[in-house]
């Protein structure tokens, strides 16, 4: 094994010597201690991207991706003494990743500079409920809070239960007068154990399980389900139904930007923007379970394509709502850029490094807002968007406004993919069957969703079965970085900021 | 701005008329709460949402309930931010282990007479969550239950319709 090969992700794995045969697209191998901490230089040093880290009965998977060759791996490192090397010691955005696996697996990455729990509150009947033989439970765990300390400064503990309409989530502001010190950010409150639901599930009910990780972005988490599910057995899916979850999934990325936008305004005390985007947003509701029969198009995509053929009017109500937001949004718009009391909330609130944004491969408008172009629509890239065109907006900004604005353009691209779906939509089927392999087989998807890059990675037995199914939202890269984006800023501004990032607590938790 | 404001005041209002109540609603609270305690809420309900363990699904039909076309606040019915001021609790999910907690003291800390409404098919019995480690169950296994609303996630109309039933007070009080 020489440097240079060291230095590519496909390079590693081939190096191993122990690749698995039956993961797909993208390889996989077991590889030695000193791989995987060769792995950790290259992310340490800004060469890859971690795109996720997850346990296994005796074993720590990463997934890792090249930012510049767009290479996908994943590696595998054994733990039979129940330890690993903590990747986190030195690339932070594994950190909460790493006390996950803890958690859930009781395997301990060795090094790893915090070692608090961070799903497991103390709660469950079991301790580490998906090692291979689960402990009992810890009981009451006290949970020390990071300290700020200097004069003057007093906590703000904001949570689990909200004052909103929104997720639990526990937040400890630490503030000197108005301005915050430190945002310490406590998640796992709606810590639903979908990982152990899946394990032994069969397709159709994993799938389920799938699109009720986070529902917000159902159509996006089941799609990268299928993805997954369908690699890994070979399935080629109808062109028809890959145009139609494509098409359904752009109706949700509109519905949920639009809400954002509104739903941002309103944080500032902005209600007008706030009730217009919400009758746009209600219109693509209505449309979609005109379209699908539901209006958050739930279960409606599935391993082998989607359930059913839309409802025939499709293409023309599709059409009126393509026109409606057409006509209404651009007022709207130009209403929040002429706006200068909202502009003023807005702009230079809740910056976030573009380096910041880099290191965490951050997705969505997060990383868009911050300088990074990564879309998993472009890389690495899923049919029918490669027939498609669509720019992926940008900004270096980093701010809520910025975020807004990428919202914004991407409402605007999305309708007009939505147009392009329409015009070049093949006929034929819309489903095909889904045959077991009988033998292990392994798949992994990357899909956008609106708040950025969903992965899913399964598992399947001989007998059809998930054996393990990892799913990990994009708000694992998102949720340290608000807490670094809060700082400096009011108080008061935390709405606004925490809206504009409008990361998933259900997703996170899972 | 001004162009906007003044297109609201010309459209006609995109506000539609309330639904019919929910039959089995009705039944479902005519067990659960006396004449009394309904005639005690008046016209006007406070509630509380409170998100034991959602995965987010009901609580954006929950806010869709304040836009334009369902407009909750014409009923007299209004989401509060404390449970201090609350008279309806409105959960959601299955009730995780780590919410149970909070889910209590939440329902607690809201005055009596008081009333909880679980809202989504997981609020139920757990739904497809049912039965893991994290998972307690229903709202019922943790706090007293006066409705629950179906679906997954149950539509705008599904929650206006059972949240109009609370209201209700008696047969000959039915609105249109």
């Amino acid at each position: 094994m020489t440097v240079k090969d060291m230095a590519r992700v496909v390079g590693l794995i081939a190096s191993s010597g122990a690749r698995i045969a039956l993961h797909r697209p993208w390889p996989r191998a077991v590889v030695t201690p000193d791989m995987w901490n060769a792995a950790a230089d290259q992310l340490a040093h800004g060469n890859w991207t971690l795109l996720g880290l997850w346990g296994a009965a005796g074993a720590v998977h990463m997934a890792l991706i090249d930012g510049r060759t767009g290479e996908i791996g994943v590696i595998t490192l054994e733990c039979p003494n129940g330890s690993f090397p903590s990747i986190g010691m030195r690339h932070p955005p594994a950190i909460r990743l790493e006390r996950a696996v803890h958690d859930l697996f009781g395997h301990d990455p060795l090094g790893l500079p915090d070692k608090r729990p961070w799903l497991d509150h103390g709660r469950w009947n079991i301790g580490h409920p998906l090692a291979a033989r689960p402990s009992a439970a810890p009981g009451p765990l006290h949970y020390p809070f990071l300290t700020a300390e200097g004069e003057g400064m007093h906590q703000i503990p904001v949570g689990p239960v909200h004052a909103g309409i929104i997720e639990p989530g526990h937040f400890r502001f630490t503030a000197d007068g108005e301005t915050v010190v430190r945002l310490e950010e406590r998640l796992g409150y709606v810590h639903k154990g979908i990982e152990s639901l899946m394990t032994g599930a069969a397709l159709d009910r994993a799938s389920k399980l799938a699109g009720r990780v986070s529902g917000d972005s159902t159509v996006a988490y089941a799609l990268a389900f299928a993805q997954a599910a369908e690699a890994a057995l070979g399935i080629e899916v109808p062109m028809r139904a890959c145009w139609l979850r494509a098409l359904m999934a752009e109706l949700e990325r509109i519905a949920n930007h639009l809400g954002d936008i509104g739903a941002v305004c309103n944080d500032a005390a902005f209600t007008l923007m706030h009730a217009h985007c919400g009758v746009l947003r209600e219109r693509v509701l209505r449309a979609a379970d005109a379209c699908f029969g539901h209006r958050l198009m739930r279960d409606r995509i599935v391993p082998g394509g989607i359930l059913d053929e839309p409802n025939p009017a499709f293409g023309a109500v599709l059409r009126e709502l393509i026109d409606e937001v057409r006509n209404r949004f651009p007022e709207l718009v130009e209403l929040y850029d002429n706006t200068t009391s909202l502009q003023d909330r807005t702009v230079g609130t809740g910056v976030l490094a573009p380096a910041l944004a880099r290191q965490y491969g951050a997705g969505g408008h997060v990383g868009r807002a911050s300088g990074r172009t990564f879309d998993a629509r472009r890389m690495p890239g899923y049919p029918p968007y490669h027939e498609l065109r669509f720019d992926v907006p940008v900004l270096d900004a980093g701010d809520v406004n910025a975020r807004l604005w990428i919202r914004i353009r991407e409402v605007e691209q999305s309708l007009f993919l939505l147009e392009q779906i329409l015009e070049q939509l093949p006929d034929g089927a819309v489903r095909t069957e889904v045959m077991g392999a009988r033998e292990h087989r392994e798949g992994m998807a990357l899909v956008e969703s609106f708040r950025g890059d969903v992965l899913v990675w399964i598992r399947l037995g001989g007998d059809g079965r998930v054996e393990r199914c990892h799913l990990r939202d994009p708000s694992w890269f998102q949720w340290p970085l608000l807490e670094a984006a809060i700082e400096g800023n009011i108080v008061a501004d935390f709405p606004l900021c925490n809206k504009s990032f409008n990361c998933s607590y259900s997703g996170h938790d899972l | 701005m001004r162009k906007l404001l003044f297109q609201g005041m010309f459209r006609p209002p995109l506000t539609e008329p309330a639904p019919p109540l929910s039959d089995a609603a009705v039944d479902e609270l005519a067990r659960s709460l006396d004449r009394a305690a309904r005639r005690r809420l008046g016209r006007s309900l406070a509630i509380r949402e409170i998100d034991a363990g959602s995965c987010n699904g009901c609580e954006l039909e929950i806010h869709a309930l304040n836009n334009p076309f369902y407009d909750l606040e014409r009923f007299g019915i209004h989401f509060v931010a404390s449970p201090r001021h609350a008279d309806v609790l409105l959960v959601t999910g299955p009730v995780t282990r780590n919410m149970r907690e909070a889910l209590e003291r939440t329902y607690h800390a809201t005055p009596g007479p008081k009333w909880v409404v679980a809202a989504g098919d997981c609020a139920r019995d757990g739904g497809c969550f049912a039965g893991s480690y994290a998972v307690v169950g229903g709202v019922s296994e943790v706090v007293p239950v006066a409705l629950h609303i179906p679906g997954c996630p149950p539509s705008p109309t599904a929650l206006l319709k059972g949240l109009l039933a609370l209201l209700e007070q008696e047969s000959g009080d039915r609105k249109p």
